[in-house]
């Protein structure tokens, strides 16, 4: 166990994370240069085009060293704020942690917070300053970032670049000379710590564990603790470039188990691995992932429904912490109430539907999960606007708040204020990490980042702001349910639930942006948006008085076939509302409004 | 029966609306009739019926001199079965009518003439870049009238200078001067026309759908009132004066298309030749014609004809052979949908067909296009 070290990289995005793990598996000749496929590690196309690491993994890397074997087990974490539970259970997992910052970038919020989820679980940490050969490197600047952070001393910052691959044995060397070996007892009886598993469609559920204690033979039987469920551990093994089957895996060291599992809800990141019949405890911290923005997925064409449950179910198999459930919409007809961590998983959900599985969806405007109380005293669990009580049997709603980091250049602070105020944020701090760079806290309402907080951040900063959130529990908040209608009829799949404050501009907003994608139809069509029985904006699409074209001759004829014929190619896509055509673009463009 | 189309694609000057193909220079004019005289024989073949109506179209035929309109009606006549009694319509602006050539058309063959007036008003023609005025569209009108009795004459609506007294000044001069028949164009804005830049400019201002609306209701009631038979969209003519040769293009007919940017159509493949001049002469001297075509399939042939039928009074006909080889459940399909816009008074099926209320003619191509089947 001596030999073994743990290890992850905390890394912001693009700062070169997966490029730095690609050049230690080359280097170690873990991995041959002609398997080398940039960015191994992430292995979905996904992944590889966002950037971004969805899915952890972890991988064995053997490494010789004054004369002794060392394996080095590198965990790989997701980096965006939506994953944050699965990096932890992943940094709960390792003694160490590179933290790798950017030479240009410097420190980014994100970088931030997973560092003080490494230093809450003992990590030892060892500070790389990357891309240290590009233009633009500022590495006194960023030297000076890091001692500040985390009090080293300048000369324990490592200098890499992975593009390059300088630093790469000095990074090796530190790993096996300051990241302590882990400590655990192979003797006393199991306890292996999940942080992640994945689905493969032959072999059913692979989970990835870390053994504290103990050791998990091929063969054993062996307990989940938070689900009680008993399995066999048909293969166990470590995680070279490819699973390596062994007889054992023991403590200190990381593996992987395959038990036939099919469904990836019976796995739980965070829970701990026993063997069957023993009353081991499980290793704190575990918790059930919940979804925190809610939104309607909807087939295309309602005849594709069974299709999308299929494909939904499949992907559900690999991504424990997609939720959803059967919903109904008379605008779209049947589809489902779906879960997500944040924004961006519901993005890749929705890539993920389309690329994989070949589905195009409709997705309804995303809501946070809401708690109202009514009169009568229920508590009840709103995730769907179409399930809050009405206003007079309603005693009051409380909404999820979050603590927003971010870090920015001191240039753009008024831009932020401004911003994150309007958005019902509260400043809790601001400090300065260096002379023009701020980090800035906000206690901020969920539902306020849901929309397009992404965007308007890096417009109104340039670029040159990171931002990072935690959950910090509920409070009370005037939420209003808005319903938009179409000549009288709701429109259930567009209608929100939102603070009144917002209520009449996000209103007026909607109803102009519907007022561009409807086609004037036979009849006036009046657009408005409602709070109950009150209207709160409104616009009229005059009836379509003639379309008849002038012309018909020989030379027209072809042309304009193929108009019209594209014309009610368009009009079969559209949805009925009462007696207006709605087309799909309009149940899209409310994700996009300004 | 069949038709025969010749397209003289050259002009005095550019009308601002106007998409069709043409050039406003005139030196490659003897090369074209040189070409369009060796197309007419090079496809002499393509029609193997009698020829019921020749149309000279442009572009401005009546640019043509009566020894080259000669030229090419007697090589029409050397290479096609024409009917002694074919209908031959010449497109004339009001600016090349003299007596010389109202006699040389005569003389040529011609029975027909489609006067180009567009307005009677002055400042309308201005704004539209017409080469004619005011003056000159009232008395060639006139003196037409003295040579020929089979008159048409198009006029536009809905421009936004016109007023709704201007325009039903313009429609009640028709009707004084007993002209025949009238085809009635809305403005429409095309794309690439100098109309449409200038309106993106902010130069000009836009079209108003609600007023050409209006226009097209005063037109309908003001035939109505004059005895003038609505039988297309755009068509109105006293008794025996309709155009048989476009009236051809909506039975679906045959016809040959003759020159740069013509359309041929031989009842499944439509083709449509080069809208270049100097291309087309050039390929055509070699015996050459450069055209693109489509052969259209039996779901594209059905939608044409419930498109181009439902435009015309005779509507879409149970004994047309086109109605007659649809498919059951395509024609339950239609019928149903028909009866969905019957019950909003836009359609009205009969016994015989199914046609357009006056109401229904305002959204043709709506209708036509919810009825059309998606292959």
């Amino acid at each position: 166990m001596k030999n073994i070290r743990n290890f992850c990289i905390i890394a912001h995005i693009d700062h070169g994370k997966s490029t730095l793990a690609d050049r230690l598996l080359e280097h170690t000749k873990t991995i041959s240069e002609r398997d080398m496929q940039a960015q191994v590690l992430d292995d979905m196309d996904l992944e590889r085009e966002k950037g971004i690491t969805i899915k952890s993994h972890a991988i064995q890397i053997n490494y010789h060293f004054k004369g002794e074997e060392y394996i080095l087990n590198l965990i790989d974490t997701p980096g965006h704020v939506d994953f944050s539970y699965e990096v932890s259970r992943a940094l709960a997992a390792c003694e160490g942690a590179l933290l790798l910052v950017d030479a240009s970038q410097g420190i980014q919020a994100q970088t931030i917070s997973n560092l003080y989820l490494a230093i809450d679980n003992n990590l030892e940490i060892i500070p790389v300053i990357n891309k240290i050969d590009m233009d633009g490197a500022m590495i006194p600047e960023v030297t000076d970032q890091i001692v500040d952070l985390i009090g080293c001393k300048p000369e324990e910052i490592l200098l890499a670049s992975g593009k390059s691959g300088i630093g790469i044995e000095e990074i090796l060397e530190t790993i096996v000379q300051r990241i302590p070996a882990p400590k655990g007892n192979a003797d006393e009886p199991l306890q292996a710590l999940i942080f992640d598993s994945v689905f493969n469609s032959f072999r059913g559920i692979i989970v990835y564990y870390k053994i504290l204690n103990g050791i998990i033979k091929k063969g054993d039987r062996i307990k989940f603790i938070a689900t009680a469920a008993e399995y066999e551990a048909q293969e166990v093994g470590v995680l070279k470039l490819s699973m390596t089957p062994k007889t054992e895996v023991k403590a200190g060291d990381v593996g992987y188990v395959i038990t036939g599992i099919k469904n990836a809800k019976e796995i739980k990141v965070g829970d701990t691995i026993t063997v069957a019949g023993s009353n081991t405890e499980a290793i704190k911290g575990f918790e059930e992932v919940k979804p925190m923005v809610f939104a309607g997925i909807f087939p295309v064409n309602t005849d594709e429904f069974e299709e999308l449950r299929d494909c939904m179910e499949k992907l559900q198999l690999n991504d424990a912490s997609l939720t959803f459930e059967l919903e109904t919409s008379q605008a779209l007809g049947f589809g489902f109430r779906c879960g997500f961590l944040g924004l961006l998983h519901m993005e890749i959900i929705q890539e993920r539907l389309e690329r994989e599985f070949n589905q195009t969806v409709i997705t309804t405007v995303p809501n946070v999960s809401f708690n109202a109380y009514t009169t009568r005293g229920e508590k009840l669990l709103v995730n769907n606007p179409a399930e809050m009580p009405e206003a007079t049997k309603l005693d009051r709603i409380e909404e999820p708040y979050i603590k927003a980091q971010i870090i920015t250049q001191s240039d753009y602070i008024g831009n932020i204020m401004t911003l994150c105020l309007g958005k019902r944020g509260i400043l809790i701090n601001q400090s300065y990490i260096t002379t023009t760079r701020v980090e800035l806290i906000f206690e901020m309402p969920l539902t306020e980042i849901v929309f397009d907080f992404y965007d308007k951040l890096k417009s109104q900063t340039r670029g040159y702001a990171s931002f990072d959130y935690h959950p910090i529990g509920y409070r009370d908040a005037d939420i209003v349910r808005m319903d938009i209608l179409l000549n009288g009829d709701k429109v259930d799949a567009l209608g929100s639930l939102i603070h009144r404050s917002r209520a009449q501009d996000f209103g007026r907003k909607l109803c102009e942006k519907l007022k561009e994608l409807l086609t004037r139809q036979q009849f006036q069509i009046a657009i408005q948006a409602a709070i109950g029985a009150k209207v709160i904006a409104r616009e009229n699409i005059s009836a379509m008085r003639k379309d008849v074209t002038a012309k018909c001759y020989g030379g027209d004829i072809s042309r304009k076939r193929k108009l019209l014929e594209k014309q009610k190619e368009g009009k079969k896509r559209m949805r009925q509302i009462g007696n207006v055509e709605v087309p799909q673009e309009a149940f899209l463009a409310v994700l996009k409004l300004d | 029966m069949a038709g025969i189309y010749i397209h003289i694609p050259f002009c005095k000057k550019a009308c601002h609306y106007c998409n069709f193909h043409f050039s406003t220079t005139k030196h490659l004019m003897p090369q074209m009739l040189n070409a369009i005289n060796k197309e007419i024989i090079l496809r002499k073949n393509e029609l193997a019926e009698t020829v019921d109506t020749v149309y000279f179209g442009g572009g401005t035929p009546s640019l043509l001199s009566i020894k080259d309109l000669q030229l090419i009606t007697n090589n029409l006549k050397e290479h096609y079965l024409i009917n002694n009694n074919a209908e031959l319509t010449l497109e004339a602006n009001p600016d090349d009518i003299t007596k010389e050539k109202l006699i040389g058309w005569k003389n040529c063959g011609i029975n027909r003439l489609s006067i180009g007036i567009q307005s009677f008003n002055e400042e309308e023609l201005v704004w539209m870049n017409r080469a004619h005025n005011a003056t000159q569209a009232i008395n060639n009108l006139q003196l037409a009238l003295q040579y020929f009795n089979n008159i048409s004459i198009d006029l536009i609506y809905g421009t936004p200078l016109l007023t709704n007294k201007q325009w039903l000044q313009n429609i009640q001069t028709v009707a004084a001067l007993n002209i025949p028949h009238i085809s009635c164009y809305a403005l429409t804005v095309e794309e690439g026309t100098a109309l449409n830049k200038m309106i993106l400019q902010g130069k000009k201002q836009n079209t108003n759908a609600d007023k050409q609306a209006q226009h097209f209701e005063m037109l309908m009631q003001w035939a109505f009132e004059n005895n003038y038979e609505h039988y297309e969209i755009s068509n109105f003519a006293k008794h025996g004066f309709k155009s048989k040769h476009n009236s051809s293009y909506w039975q679906g007919k045959n016809y040959v298309g003759i020159g740069p940017s013509a359309h041929s159509y031989n009842g499944t493949q439509r083709k449509w030749n080069i809208a270049n001049n100097a291309l087309y002469i050039k390929n055509v001297e070699q015996a050459i014609v450069l055209f693109e075509e489509e052969t259209l399939t039996a779901t594209q042939q059905l939608n044409e004809f419930l498109m181009i039928a439902l435009r015309t009074n005779e509507g879409i006909c149970f004994t047309d052979k086109r109605w007659k080889i649809i498919n059951d459940n395509f024609k339950k399909e239609i019928l149903s949908t028909a009866k969905k816009w019957q019950s909003t008074n836009h359609l009205l099926i009969s016994e015989k067909n199914i046609y357009l209320t006056n109401k229904g003619k305002f959204l043709a191509d709506g209708i036509a296009a919810d009825l059309f089947q998606l292959s």
